[in-house]
């Protein structure tokens, strides 16, 4: 268990820091409160949402970062939503994308459902996980130091890149992004692929 | 390799030849007997990615975002895996993201492990429900066609397309190996 006196970092302020520095990366974003962080920064093309699938991001992300290789994708996921998919950690890290940071906002809860604890409460150590599964870069950020330490390596290093951001368990304002799926679809293929989203 | 009674598996180039002709290029998969040739055959295509998967519904996310990244995939599972697989479905059917699966049948012709029945009994009516368009072929003439409308009615129509590899193709599974 974290010690919540350990835990100081807010997430909507930790996702806007990761944000910050973005640039022109892709990014996608898992059911649940990290959809709303994020749309919370700003509503842009370059995002997809995930409104359902639940486990599925981090993959969902590989996928991404497969076909466009000259591409930054960053996929900012919670807890309970990469817990589901934890074997996703293995697919990913045998295929070792150098473009792809996977980012877990750690609330050690369900947020949207009652902030019921997950089992990162009780121990499970994510990124630890991530890391024996063959991640090169794998850490937990507990502090705002640590945050801007890792904001660089999210974009930069040789992923993948993955990155527990230890939050309080606080509920933000829901800021809900547009959820229709042919609508973002159609808007993430523009953005990415300009005239080719056609085809 | 595994051992198949009954069948030769020259099937599975003229589906490779077939996937490399509409562009594949990500190619997940759980493996099955029956998928193991075009398995090694996409494994050596310079031109393909093949993601070997921990479970089934990774590959349902691998290719959405695989599509939404511009390149086209097909998910290669056996019909045990489609049980994983339904709600990340559920994506697929609300964004119309172009979806190709060929799935190898067990639980049907002459199926001798029985824990396998209700999965592969299930296999085309779970797929229909989630929106997935199922062709199912019954002989090794009919599948060339049949994965080749497969892929255009996916990738040309947005649609979510699984064809059936039924076992009388396959062939059985050795048990005496």
């Amino acid at each position: 268990m974290t010690p919540q006196d350990e835990i100081t970092l807010d997430r909507r302020e930790a996702v806007a820091r990761i944000l910050e520095d973005r640039g022109d990366a892709l990014l996608i974003t898992g059911l649940g409160s990290t959809t709303w962080d994020a749309a919370a920064v700003g509503d842009y093309p370059r995002n997809f949402y995930l409104w359902g699938a639940m486990g599925g991001a981090a993959l969902l992300g590989l996928g991404v970062a497969l076909a466009q290789p000259h591409r930054r994708v960053l996929v900012i996921t919670g807890d309970g939503e990469m817990l589901m998919g934890l074997g996703g950690l293995a697919t990913i890290a045998v295929q070792r994308p150098g473009n792809l940071s996977v980012v877990v906002i750690d609330n050690e809860s369900y947020g949207e459902t009652g902030m019921q604890k997950t089992h990162t409460h009780h121990g499970v150590d994510l990124a630890g996980l991530a890391a024996a599964a063959g991640f090169p870069t794998s850490r937990t950020i507990y502090s705002r130091g640590e945050l801007e330490e890792t904001v660089s390596l999210l974009y930069e290093a040789c992923g993948p890149v993955f990155a527990v951001v230890k939050v309080e368990a606080t509920v933000a304002p829901t800021v809900l992004p547009p959820r229709d799926g042919p609508y973002l679809r159609d808007r993430f293929r523009g953005a990415v692929l300009g005239d080719g989203a056609s085809e | 390799m595994p051992s198949l009674m009954n069948k030769e598996s020259g099937w599975s180039d003229e589906v490779f030849s077939v996937l490399q002709n509409m562009g594949i290029r990500q190619v997940a998969y759980v493996p099955d007997a029956g998928h193991a040739r075009i398995i090694e055959l996409c494994q050596s295509d310079s031109h393909m990615r093949a993601v070997s998967l921990t479970t089934e519904e990774e590959g349902v996310a691998l290719l959405a975002g695989a599509w939404l990244g511009g390149e086209r995939g097909v998910l290669l599972m056996q019909s045990s895996g489609v049980g994983n697989c339904i709600n990340m479905l559920a994506m697929i059917q609300e964004c119309r993201i172009p979806f190709l699966t060929l799935i190898a049948m067990r639980g049907e012709w002459g199926e001798f492990n029985p824990w396998q029945v209700p999965m592969g009994q299930a296999t085309g009516g779970l797929l229909r429900d989630m929106g997935v368009i199922v062709y199912r072929p019954d002989t090794t003439e009919q599948l060339m066609g049949a994965v080749n409308a497969a892929a255009q009615l996916a990738f040309a129509a947005n649609r979510a397309v699984a064809v059936l590899i039924s076992q009388q193709i396959i062939g059985f599974k050795n048990w005496q190996k």
